[in-house]
């Protein structure tokens, strides 16, 4: 196989009909340059898609209360829904499977302030589990607790950006000082960092949500309830979203068919719609990718046919010689890989780099983000050419191995 | 060297089916140099394809060196064609794009010779010849002449037993075709078997005997007495004993036919 004397063989072969092999190795390179560009674009497409699905856990159901819309029992359509903590100690004790159950509270932006340091930022009272169904990344301290919840602490775990905002200079350490949140004062437990889709994630205070509703509401309302559905099934997911609506609908005696009393978003069945999507892109991308290199395959094929037509005599002298077929065939399949191979690599290599400017230089869009072709799609492609070198010799190779010597030595 | 008993062959080309050799006996000895001729379409190059492998028979036998050859799968027969036979060709179908030494190589290239080695020898050979200086050209770049010398050396350089020449001076002119055969005469007195499919007269005078073939069957042998200097008596008698079982008359009808060619050439 590595034997260098063939190779020399197939050199100086190739080295002496070069605008031929450069014309076929182009379609080949053509072929493999759009299949790499046309995979990087659709992975750009869903880096940039998938990022909007950033900041939460993918298996996550949100629960928000709303208005109804329908009439039921005898209740007028367009009564507002509130959710309460019993809401909350119901799903928890209730819905099966879950795997963290949150509630949160909406206050929105609140003034917070750290000696002469101000700021407005994101106030979200909630649950400790909301830690994890919003997987925010701890760089110092901790997330809350349930000790924080029953005894009403006032602590808080702030954002990165919080902390930039709010800790400056010498007191740069968060940790353990206490910030003001609308005139209450808060201990800082920890600093957290979240790879949500943008800033607005990292401006964020959390507190224990039954400090938040002694302190800032006194009341036992809360806005929103949220869980994570571990690694249960499509349907069982599909179950828990009908028997949490089935609990609610009875609590607040709504119709199961309202969907605006109560609306539950479950963001596993978008992220699989999505991967469902992105399955069918990749896979559109393949076939077209594929069929332009069969294009290129099919090039490469006929000009080894014709180049075997035109070296008939040669094949012909090689054979009278002492050529055995093997060797005519192992010559000309050689070639074809060669050519497809080297061609496909250069094709390979122009489209990476194209794909490398285009990430580098093109400003990202929410729904395109860094295309790139990554090792697994460079493997694939290189074993493409292969067997598509392969393709494209095989006829060729046979015919120069049917070749007959006196047929072909024949003075005509 | 090579023993042939009642070889038939067929060509079929549809429904037509031409019956090429029609029972064609030969022995020809080791060292021999032996030229075949006859009108086109007579089997002269069948026979040639048949003795240099490159061709199978529908009936009878072949010997090559004592050896059966017979179904042969393609590379058992390009195995024997590289260590037994060097051919030379009309048009010396050399490869186009190699230079005189990788041609002349080329035959060492099926025998795994290192490269090195393969074009070290192939220039020895075409020094032989008389054409180092032209080892790096390429064929186009060589005269008729130097291109069969070049397609010689390429049939030597294995070291065959027999070559197999067709038409070797077809393409050259009358001086060439002279020196040609002088060159092909010497190779012959080293002992390699020399046979020549050949339409010149003048060609097959200077073998040891000419075999004349019509319609697919053996004429008429000729010894030729100008020939190539070998032991006549033993082409003599050989030739008498094939002759016979062609049923032809030798001397007499070959005089008849080309006397005339023969006195003016001798």
């Amino acid at each position: 196989m590595f034997e260098l004397d063939k190779w020399q063989e197939i050199y100086s072969t190739v080295r002496k009909n070069k605008l031929r092999t450069f014309l076929t190795g182009f379609a080949v390179a053509w072929g493999i340059f759009m299949l790499i560009i046309l995979l990087g674009s659709g992975k750009g497409l869903e880096n940039g898609v998938t990022d909007q699905f950033r900041g939460g856990a993918n298996n996550g159901i949100w629960i928000s209360s709303g208005m109804t819309s329908k009439e039921f029992k005898g209740l007028q359509a367009g009564r507002r829904i509130r959710f309460t903590n019993e809401d909350y100690n119901l799903l928890k004790a209730s819905v099966r499977d879950h795997e963290y159950l949150s509630s949160r509270m909406f206050l929105g932006n609140i003034i917070t302030s750290y000696k002469n340091e101000y700021g407005s930022f994101y106030l979200s009272p909630c649950h400790p589990d909301y830690g994890y169904i919003k997987e925010v990344e701890m760089i110092h301290g901790r997330f809350l607790n349930n000790l924080d919840i029953n005894e009403f602490r006032k602590v808080a775990v702030i954002g990165e950006k919080v902390k930039q905002d709010l800790f400056k200079g010498a007191d740069s350490i968060a940790m353990e000082k206490y910030i003001n949140i609308n005139g209450v004062l808060f201990k800082v437990i920890g600093v957290f960092r979240d790879f949500g889709r943008d800033d607005s994630e990292q401006r964020r205070i959390y507190i224990p949500i039954s400090t938040a509703q002694r302190v800032f509401s006194g009341q036992n309302v809360i806005s929103q309830i949220s869980m994570t559905t571990g690694d249960a099934s499509v349907e069982e997911v599909d179950m828990m979203v009908d028997q949490t609506r089935n609990l609610l609908a009875k609590r607040h005696t709504f119709d199961t068919e309202d969907q605006r009393a109560v609306s539950i978003w479950n963001k596993s069945e978008d992220f699989r719609r999505f991967q469902g999507l992105f399955m069918g892109i990749r896979l559109f991308i393949w076939i077209v990718g594929i069929g332009t290199i069969i294009a290129g395959i099919v090039g490469v094929s006929n000009i080894m046919m014709i180049s075997v037509k035109e070296r008939t005599k040669e094949i012909g002298v090689r054979k009278a010689l002492g050529a055995t077929p093997f060797s005519i065939v192992s010559l000309i399949l050689r070639e074809a890989i060669v050519i497809t191979g080297f061609s496909g690599y250069i094709g390979l290599v122009l489209g990476i780099g194209l794909l490398e400017i285009i990430s580098g230089n093109l400003p990202e869009t929410d729904f395109f983000k860094s295309p790139e072709a990554n090792f697994s799609i460079a493997v694939g492609a290189t074993i493409l050419l292969i067997v598509a070198g392969t393709l494209a010799g095989l006829f060729p190779a046979r015919k120069a191995a049917r070749i007959k010597p006196i047929e072909a030595l024949r003075d005509e | 060297m090579i023993n042939i008993r009642n070889i038939h062959k067929s060509y079929t080309n549809g429904q037509n089916n031409l019956h090429v050799l029609k029972g064609i006996n030969l022995d020809i000895e080791e060292g021999e140099m032996i030229s075949i001729m006859g009108p086109s379409g007579s089997g002269k190059s069948t026979l040639l394809n048949i003795f240099g492998i490159l061709d199978n028979y529908d009936q009878g036998e072949y010997l090559l060196d004592g050896k059966k050859i017979q179904h042969l799968n393609e590379r058992k027969a390009a195995l024997l064609r590289n260590r037994m036979l060097g051919f030379v060709f009309q048009s010396f179908n050399l490869v186009s794009f190699k230079n005189a030494m990788e041609n002349v190589a080329l035959p060492l290239y099926y025998q795994k010779v290192p490269r090195r080695k393969r074009n070290k020898i192939a220039l020895e050979y075409l020094d032989r010849l008389g054409l180092k200086d032209w080892a790096h050209h390429l064929p186009s770049e060589l005269s008729g002449g130097q291109k069969q010398r070049v397609a010689i050396a390429r049939a030597l350089i294995t070291n065959p037993k027999v070559i197999l020449a067709d038409e070797p001076t077809g393409a050259l002119d009358s001086v060439t075709s002279q020196e040609m055969m002088d060159l092909l005469t010497e190779i012959n007195k080293t002992g390699i078997t020399m046979i020549i499919v050949t339409h010149e007269l003048d060609i097959a005078r200077r073998t040891q005997k000419t075999i004349r073939i019509i319609d697919g069957m053996i004429q008429e042998i000729v010894v030729n007495e100008g020939g190539s200097q070998k032991s006549e008596g033993r082409s003599e008698v050989r030739s008498n004993v094939i002759a016979s079982e062609a049923k032809q008359t030798k001397y007499e009808v070959g005089r008849d036919f080309e006397s005339k060619e023969y006195e003016k050439v001798a």
